[in-house]
């Protein structure tokens, strides 16, 4: 296992996707959809089986041949009858060894080369669907996601490759006892059914059952310990707490039944494992020693079908982990397998410089909006509702309103990202759908609520959005975002990591990183929602002043909801409710009564 | 080192969890096995020996004997496990989490998940490593002293080798730790990041990257597993070639006669089970290895709040009536802050009075209102209640005469009208409807898909910002406490749903005693009077009609 994978154990994000109990032929049909990714490492995959194989034919070799030796010197025969015994044993223990070594690096290299493979796949997938996938900005379906293509790992370490090893193996101790005691071999093959098919089975079906309470109860503890934990205050104030702290615990307790039933599975099955291989082994000696056979042969096949049903063993484990590895393997080849999106977009030439916008009659529904955060069941389903709107080029407008108002959509609808149920939006006096699609968001960009700060160094994030910027453009975008003096707080400047989603910087630092970043970027259309969030005020109202009155640069569309810096915008749209209530100037708007006045009035009292 | 030492302790700390008598059985089971497992040899050495096959009956008898063993000590380890996971979310549950609520209960449900491969693998199997060898070890000196000797001397290598092998592997790996770490997020962070690249054109350049770092991680992480993979290479080889050393010897005295076969083949089956508990144990060390990681966060987390806790005990003292809440010089510093929230804050809440509080975002509103609901104690100053300082009051009794509706009310997965009756559980459901129906939220109600008993989804999922709120008044208006608490709850609503909830908000605060944190006209309008806070400090009091007047000082009684 590699050590990120252990991280991300140890940080809670990763486990089986969240399916269980999968399986049956949908999970064989998601398998082939991943051999295609081991395929081009067959080779080493062969090579790998092999040490594998040969570790455990060792394994068997070494008793068979020590048991030979010990039973036959008992026969007191000359030196030269032992000594090969004696060299064999020697050298498959040292064999046993080193083949195991190979074995697990060999396995590895393969498990890591496919996820290298699934990884740029799956990305390539993720990345040809029309849309981005919004369900990942969640952290649990990104863990799922992430932990779905790590399965492939699994697949092969914990189940393709015990499972190949203990065939081969069974196959072979079979072999030998039928070569030595030939009655043994009906005994042993019995056994090796029950311990490598049997077993398994039932843990298999029994363990999808408890492993699917597990889940259940799992989530109820889950979401008893969010209420216990973010509603703390309610539940204080309302005298609830004990109750709610109860219910939790009665939660807790219940998980605590459910893994005890789990877990009474796996000891069930791993005793009848040992149970059966003590039997096999007992019975293949018995019928030995019935048909007539030497103390040499009966302590050969006795010993080797220990050894056998040995190697069968961690098939039951193996068929546990591979219900899970089915439903991740399911999932993935779904992805893989989905279309990319009919491309049927116009080749139209998007002009340089300013672009003119318009919103023709755009409505857009609920299920295509980019921020339904709340509210999914208060607007009826429509994120935008028949919204006009026309800005000219270089023109610079605020648009304002309450959270889940439908301002994010209507940037999200200006940029492409969202398909309008009715209306037409248009660029330059056309249809996006004149243009092609790279085009259209390399025309409108900026920062959107799901702007990403990657893992990498501040300078690589702001590189981004213009790979080939100078030193001094980079420096100019980052001063007119307020970023420059951040940078040179940082310790190591432009090149400050500045880890997973940004998680060194403050929320305000980070917020001056995307605005900088959409600063050099200088689409002709740019595209700002909230860039001040997270800001202290006066800090707020000096950028957004400036990116109101800042000479050059492409067409603004800016959502904010800090109202006193807007006395600049060329005009200002109030949405509210998916549609726009009132437009102007900031002056006019506050001049007559409406809800701008009331917004107004509210900020002139938190100020 | 102290990384070590650190470990050590958690260990320590963790099997302390461990209800007593869990090891106890451990080590029963343990000693079982290792008899079972010389009676078994010996019984099979045997029947081979003299060709007999009625010894074959113990075998089983064993065979079963050890089954069952098995079965016993992984039922005992497992429930051992999930019991010491019950408790310690239920200590978790019982501490706050600031906030941080998603990862907490992360922590709580699969991170704890970790520590599973610590009870159920290692604690046994270091009880089994402790106990078997010394047992089995004497069963083969009685049979053959030679071979007890030689076994005896290559044992303690196993150990000594794993670890020798596992520090420097240790050193080595927790030197590229940090370099997997980063290429195996890459994935994970440029997902995460897909529609930002997107919208840059980059998601063409970043798929050759994704599979060029992928590669890279390969290639450190085969790196790292040379070494780590070289410690049970060692302990395999260590085992193998003792028991080779044993075995060829007795081979060869077989032949000369020196020894019987009974005894031979008992050594041939008991040599091996001297090192199989201990080879084991390397392997079930490191699986357990990030169980101990999590067990250090959960212990983290107990110590931190446990420190954090301790309030003093509240002597009852009954009150009633309608009160005046009269708040003096209440001064509330929070820790690691550098300037108290609230700074000698003087205000007098007659009984029926109506508050308002404005004032910019960190000025100490929501801490007013914390300190009135007593969820934060005040460093200085005191909060009177009808002249009775709040923290002689049983605070349980106090709260019962407090609604309270927060800036984002948690609500919880229980039913619409559970969520309702929060405070009063045993309102029947024509006080629910009243209270509903009050708060203007009736309506969006009765148009859930099962009205009432509509059980609400993680936090309220699925109703909007204006609706939640709408339920929290009808939350407070059930309680029928004469003081109410709001925290600007419009803030951001759209318009019709601001209209709403004023109008509910109107209703609630009838011939009611209120503090509310509001800055919107509209709900300004239902207060007697505002106050206003800057910098955790009140500035201006004044009537709504006059604005924000300029009068400093306060109304302190």
């Amino acid at each position: 296992m590699s050590k990120t994978r252990k991280a991300e154990q140890v940080a809670g994000v990763t486990g089986p996707g969240g399916g269980v109990g999968g399986g049956g032929r949908g999970g064989v049909r998601g398998l082939r959809g991943l051999s295609s990714v081991v395929r081009p490492y067959a080779g080493r995959l062969v090579w790998a089986m092999a040490a594998g194989v040969a570790a455990e034919l060792c394994g068997l070799g070494l008793v068979a041949a020590a048991a030979w030796l010990i039973a036959r010197a008992a026969q007191q025969p000359t030196m030269a009858a032992l000594s090969v015994a004696i060299v064999a044993v020697r050298g498959f223990a040292l064999g046993k060894g080193a083949l195991r070594y190979l074995e697990r690096l060999a396995g590895h290299d393969v498990a890591l080369r496919a996820l290298a493979q699934l990884r740029g796949r799956v990305f390539d997938a993720l990345a040809a669907r029309g849309r981005g996938p919004r369900d990942l900005r969640d952290g649990e379906a990104l863990s799922g996601l992430v932990s779905d293509v790590e399965a492939v790992q699994d697949l092969l370490l914990r189940c393709v490759l015990p499972a190949v090893t203990a065939v081969v193996c069974g196959a072979v101790g079979v072999a030998v006892c039928a070569v030595a005691v030939p009655v043994t071999a009906v005994p042993l093959t019995a056994g090796l059914l029950v311990a490598g098919v049997v077993l398994p089975w039932a843990a298999w079906t029994a363990g999808a059952r408890a492993a699917a309470r597990v889940v259940r109860q799992r989530r109820r503890l889950a979401v008893c310990a969010l209420d216990v934990l973010d509603g703390a205050e309610d539940l204080a104030v309302f005298g609830a707490a004990e109750r709610f702290h109860a219910r939790a615990v009665e939660a807790a307790r219940r998980l605590e039944q459910a893994e005890r039933a789990a877990s009474r599975i796996a000891g069930v099955v791993g005793a009848a494992g040992s149970a059966v291989q003590g039997a096999t082994a007992a019975v293949v000696a018995w019928q030995a020693v019935r048909s007539g056979a030497d103390q040499v042969q009966v302590a050969v096949v006795a010993l080797t079908a220990l050894v056998a049903v040995e190697a069968v063993m961690p098939l039951a484990g193996a068929a546990q982990r591979m219900r899970d590895v089915l439903a991740s393997a399911r999932r993935m080849a779904a992805l893989l397998a989905s279309p990319p999106p009919a491309q049927s977009r116009g080749g139209a030439a998007v002009p340089a410089g300013p672009l003119s916008v318009e919103l023709l009659g755009v409505t857009v529904a609920f299920d295509a909006a980019v921020s339904p955060a709340h509210g999914r069941a208060a607007w009826d389903g429509v994120a935008l509702d028949r919204v006009d709107v026309r800005v000219e080029r270089g023109r610079r407008v605020a648009i304002v309103g309450a959270s889940g108002a439908g301002k994010s959509t209507l940037l999200a609808a200006v940029a492409g990202a969202v398909t309008p149920l009715a209306g037409s939006v248009q660029l330059a006096g056309r249809d996006l759908a004149a243009y092609a699609e790279d085009d259209v968001r390399a025309a409108v960009r900026g920062l959107t609520q799901d702007a990403h700060v990657f893992a990498g160094s501040v300078r690589a994030n702001l590189l981004l959005a213009r790979p080939d910027a100078s030193q001094r453009q980079l420096e100019a975008a980052a001063r007119r975002a307020r970023f420059l003096e951040v940078v040179r707080e940082l310790p190591e400047g432009w090149d400050t990591v500045v880890g997973e989603g940004g998680r060194a910087l403050s929320g305000g630092q980070r917020q001056r990183l995307l605005l900088a970043r959409a600063l050099l970027a200088d689409p002709p259309v740019l595209v700002l929602d909230e860039p001040t969030e997270a800001l202290d005020t006066a800090t707020a109202d000096e950028i957004t002043r400036e990116l109101l009155t800042w000479p050059g640069g492409g067409t603004l569309l800016l959502v904010t909801h800090r109202l006193a810096a807007l006395g600049d915008a060329d005009e200002v749209l109030v949405v509210d409710r998916g549609r726009v209530v009132q437009r102007g100037r900031h002056d006019d708007l506050v001049a007559r009564p409406g809800a701008y006045r009331d917004l107004w009035e509210a900020e002139r009292l938190s100020a | 080192m102290t990384g070590v030492v650190a470990v050590k302790a958690v260990e320590r700390r963790l099997v302390g969890w461990l209800p007593r008598r869990v090891p106890v059985v451990l080590v029963a089971v343990a000693v079982a096995q290792a008899v079972l497992v010389v009676v078994q040899a010996d019984a099979l050495a045997r029947a081979v020996a003299g060709l007999d096959a009625r010894l074959l009956i113990v075998v089983g008898a064993a065979v079963a004997g050890r089954a069952v063993l098995a079965w016993v000590g992984s039922d005992v380890a497992g429930r051992a496990a999930a019991q010491v996971k019950a408790r310690l979310r239920t200590a978790l549950l019982a501490r706050p989490s600031a906030g941080a609520g998603g990862a907490r209960v992360t922590l709580l449900t699969r991170g704890l998940d970790a520590v599973d491969p610590f009870f159920a693998g290692y604690v046994p199997q270091l009880v089994a490593a402790c106990v078997v060898p010394p047992v089995v070890l004497a069963r083969l000196g009685a049979a053959d002293w030679v071979s007890a000797v030689v076994v005896a001397v290559t044992v303690p290598l196993v150990p000594v080798f794993g670890a020798l092998v596992g520090a420097r592997t240790a050193q080595w790996t927790g030197r590229q730790w940090g370099l997997l770490r980063r290429l195996g997020g890459h994935f994970r962070d440029v997902v995460a990041g897909l529609s930002t690249l997107r919208a840059f054109g980059r998601a063409g350049h970043q798929s050759v990257v994704v599979r060029r770092l992928a590669e890279e991680h390969r290639r450190a992480t085969m790196g790292a597993l040379r070494v780590a993979f070289l410690s049970s290479l060692v302990v395999e080889l260590v085992c193998s070639l003792s028991v080779a050393l044993v075995a060829v010897p007795v081979g060869l005295r077989l032949m000369e006669g020196r020894l019987e076969l009974a005894k031979g083949l008992l050594v041939l089956l008991l040599a091996p089970e001297v090192y199989a508990p201990l080879r084991a144990l390397g392997s079930r060390f490191h699986a357990s290895a990030e169980g101990v990681a999590v067990a250090g966060e959960v212990f983290g987390v107990l110590d931190a709040s446990a420190a954090a806790q301790g309030g003093r005990p509240v002597p009852r003292r009954e009150v009633g009536g309608a009160p005046e809440i009269v708040l003096e010089e209440v001064t509330v510093r929070y820790p690691g802050a550098d300037r108290p929230a609230l700074a000698g804050v003087s205000l007098r809440v007659a009984p029926g009075e109506r508050v308002a509080v404005t004032g910019p975002s960190g000025a100490g509103k929501s801490t007013l209102l914390a300190v009135l609901a007593g969820l934060v104690v005040p460093e200085s100053g005191r909060v009177l209640v009808d002249g009775v300082p709040l923290e002689e009051m049983d605070v349980a009794q106090w709260r019962s005469r407090l609604g309270w509706v927060p800036q984002r009310p948690h609500l919880f997965a229980a039913s619409v009208a559970d969520n309702i009756r929060l405070g009063v559980p045993d309102a029947d459901a024509g006080q629910v409807r009243a209270a509903a129906c009050a708060a203007g939220a009736e309506e969006f109600i009765e148009a859930l898909p099962e009205g009432y008993a509509t059980v609400l989804g993680e936090g309220g999922a699925g109703l909007s910002a204006g609706q939640r709120q709408r339920l929290a008044i009808a939350r407070a208006f059930v309680t029928r406490a004469p003081v109410m608490l709001l925290d600007e709850p419009t803030a951001r609503l759209d318009v019709r749903s601001e209209g709403l909830l004023v109008q509910a908000v109107r209703r609630l605060l009838e011939g009611r005693s209120a503090v509310m944190v509001a800055h919107r006209p509209a709900l300004l309008g239902a207060a007697d009077r505002v106050v206003r806070l800057v910098d955790g400090r009140l500035v201006s009091d004044a009537s709504p009609a006059a604005g924000t007047g300029a009068s400093e000082g306060t109304a302190a009684a």
